[in-house]
């Protein structure tokens, strides 16, 4: 190599098309390697466990809420199943939303590939052997934005080369998964993650990375993330990076992970909830006298928020959170407002006007717990 | 000459006047090597734009601002042709893939797979990735959503990309999940007091208060108004004093029109007369949501405090069936025929509970 100019041995480098592992997402960096290292979703890793000894996988159908690790359960089997990166190579098509997938693909790409025999491959090119299942793996990620054409296309498919080749389909709603196809696999539910392993991977990645952070910043993670593990990830990337970019460096706080989720600050929330008459104890009392709400004060208060540019399904979110708990409103009045809240959800979802919305939901709320 | 909006743009995040927290943080994070993919989500004219252009130049220096613009053309799968204009620098690539409608799909899939896997050629450039900026983000379809999801882990080493929305309701979870959110919220009115007086600075001659109060209380927040409406007083009249009007737009006082012909009279003859003002408006592409809240909001200045909760839910109700339905008159007449018959039965105590 010495006699390599140092600049060619540079241009060399880049060409790897490899990414320094410091400016990698830490998603990425800590995807399991291995299906041990998948946390939670205990049943789901043991009935696994299984197919890894045999030499037998049913077609499979994962379904589940984002961030609960079902892409990296099977990109972590099929690595183990397959060994050395020569055959993950050639026998596992991965196809996800960014490729096309009509029907078009499903006939021509998949099928191709699907009908292929699996080449048996005694010596890899590193010169090792590695034990090899006699099937190759399609995985369809996303398999939920498949049109339904393509799913149907998907069906013969699926059965005539059951031999040689094993589907597996990712998705979050297993609804939109034609019912022929769900029923030609096998399905594995994956649910949110529970606390306790998620602040066990938080802060797993917390010490390699060799980050300081407090028990208290991982609650909030945990709580602002739902149980979706990546959301929460990159949150703790997105903060750190912060933290240490800033000179000298600084803690994480709670209050930089509820900035970078978007969480609406809870003072602007109980604001809000005032000036709509809902009691909000003692936090507003202070030289702020709960006045008779008018539709004047209410529209103000929606067009401040508004200006304040938070989004409608987060201050909603909170105010049905802040609401549904309230120790003290009635019975009544939580499922009227329930009622109210469901409601605009739909609407903002069809892409309704925010601004409109919100001051619906807020005259709604107000009528409804006065009266 | 340009306008002033354009001419006193900030160029870098030190210049920019307000949210210091934002820029100091957009700073670090241009320093560090270590970009994310970034979601600016805030009301318009809160300088969304402005941020993402400086943060460019933090990030690669002078050579973003050398634009060239490009015309591209995608195939649709049904061979249809789609034309969309794309701003690009060596360092980054603008595009709203809004302009392909339905189709915006394919742009993202193509156009996206295309900068990714390609690598950045330069070699004095001071980032090894490109930035795409993608603007109208919250109008992307969930389809084309769904085909960036991907894309934005895969080819990290190579991209990141900028997402400009107005706000993040329509965004899908896993998108919002791989960005870092940044909310631009609209200056405060010091905030923008302190802007407009740096325009006339700029401009050379001085503001009077009384004069910025009123166009930062006309504006709403929205500084890019603020100025344009600051410059065209300007033209008006040179020194600025004296009462001022600001002249509203055309559509605005037409609504107001149709506002008051609704609590003028209640009849089917005038219905029929503001369905004609209603098409008119719709013929010059006002968007319908737009002329529902203008009209909604001055009617309810006009009635009893009790009718305005009601009206303002109708309102609401109407556009959300605007929205998902195709056509935009149904919903716009269902709403004034309700708003009408609510003012009757109001005023007149008729029943009209076999109206709903």
């Amino acid at each position: 190599m010495s006699f390599f100019n140092p600049k060619a041995a540079s241009s060399k480098t880049v060409a790897k098309h490899a990414l320094d592992p410091a400016l990698q997402p830490w998603v990425e960096k800590y995807r399991p390697k291995t299906i041990d290292d998948v946390s939670a979703q205990d049943h789901t890793v043991a009935v696994l466990q299984k197919t890894l000894t045999s030499t037998n996988l049913p077609h499979m159908l994962f379904y589940g809420p984002p961030g609960t690790g079902k892409t990296s359960t099977i990109l972590a089997l099929s690595r183990q199943l397959f060994g050395s990166p020569d055959n993950f190579r050639n026998r596992v098509l991965e196809l996800n939303a960014s490729d096309e997938r009509g029907i078009a693909i499903v006939r021509d790409k998949i099928k191709n590939f699907a009908r292929q025999t699996p080449r048996a491959q005694a010596v890899a090119s590193d010169g090792k052997t590695y034990p090899c299942p006699p099937y190759k793996i399609i995985i369809l990620d996303e398999a939920d934005s498949m049109t339904q054409d393509a799913q149907g296309a998907l069906r013969r498919i699926m059965e005539t080369y059951a031999r040689i080749t094993r589907f597996c389909l990712v998705c979050n709603y297993v609804t939109r998964i034609i019912e022929p196809l769900a029923s030609r696999c096998s399905k594995f539910r994956f649910t949110p993650l529970d606390p306790s392993s998620s602040s066990l991977r938080l802060s797993h990645i917390a010490t390699a990375e060799n980050i300081h952070v407090d028990s208290v910043v991982i609650d909030t993670l945990i709580n602002t993330s739902n149980g979706d593990l990546r959301r929460a990830i990159t949150y703790l990337q997105s903060a750190s990076r912060l933290s240490s970019s800033t000179d000298p460096p600084t803690p994480i706080t709670s209050v930089d992970i509820q900035e970078i989720a978007g969480v609406v600050p809870a003072s602007v929330i109980n604001e809000f909830a005032n000036v709509l008459g809902v009691d909000v104890g003692d936090i507003m009392d202070i030289g702020n006298p709960v006045k008779k709400s008018s539709f004047e004060s209410i529209r103000n208060k929606v067009k401040e928020l508004m200006r304040e540019g938070f989004s409608a399904t987060q201050i909603l979110s909170q105010l049905h959170d802040l609401i549904i708990l309230h120790p003290t409103l009635s019975g009544r009045h939580k499922s009227l407002c329930a009622h109210i809240f469901a409601e605009a959800d739909k609407a903002l979802c069809d892409g309704a006007d925010e601004e409109l919305w919100i001051l619906d939901v807020g005259l709604r709320v107000c009528k409804a717990i006065t009266t | 000459m340009s306008l002033w909006v354009d001419q006193f743009r900030p160029r870098t995040l030190d210049d920019l006047h307000y949210h210091q927290g934002l820029s100091a943080r957009l700073k670090s994070l241009a320093a560090s090597g270590d970009f994310p993919h970034m979601l600016f989500y805030g009301p318009s004219g809160a300088g969304k734009k402005t941020r993402i252009t400086c943060t460019l130049r933090q990030l690669f220096g002078g050579g973003v601002e050398k634009l060239k613009i490009d015309q591209r053309i995608f195939l649709s799968p049904s061979k249809r042709k789609l034309e969309v204009n794309i701003v690009q620098s060596n360092f980054h690539i603008e595009i709203t893939p809004s302009e392909a409608g339905n189709y915006d799909r394919v742009v993202i899939q193509e156009l996206l797979k295309e900068i990714a896997q390609t690598q950045q050629v330069d070699l004095n450039a001071k980032q090894r990735f490109k930035v795409v900026i993608i603007n109208e983000a919250d109008s992307l379809s969930r389809d084309a959503q769904a085909a960036l999801r991907r894309t934005m882990e895969k080819y990290m080493s190579n991209m990141r990309i900028i997402l400009c929305a107005n706000s993040t309701s329509r965004l899908i979870a896993p998108i919002k999940s791989r960005c870092l959110l940044m909310r631009v919220a609209a200056p405060s009115p010091g905030e923008m007091e302190l802007v407009l007086k740096h325009v006339a600075k700029r401009a050379t001659f001085t503001l009077p208060p009384e004069a910025a109060a009123k166009i930062i209380d006309d504006t709403g927040g929205n500084l890019r108004k603020a100025i344009l409406v600051l410059e065209a007083l300007k033209m008006q009249s040179p020194d600025l004093s004296g009462p001022l009007t600001i002249a509203k737009p055309d559509w605005e006082t037409y609504c107001h029109k149709v506002a008051d012909l609704i609590v003028g009279e209640q009849s089917p003859a005038r219905v029929m007369e503001v369905r004609g003002k209603f098409y008119e408006l719709l013929s010059h592409c006002i968007p319908p949501t737009i002329i529902l809240k203008t009209v909604a909001e001055r009617v309810v200045e006009r009635v009893d405090e009790s009718l305005k909760a009601d009206i303002m839910h109708w309102a609401a109700f109407y556009e959300v069936r605007m929205r998902v339905g195709s056509k935009k008159i149904y919903h716009l007449e269902a709403w004034v025929v309700k708003v009408m018959s609510l003012y009757k039965h109001f005023f007149f105590d008729i029943d009209m509970s076999s109206f709903d």
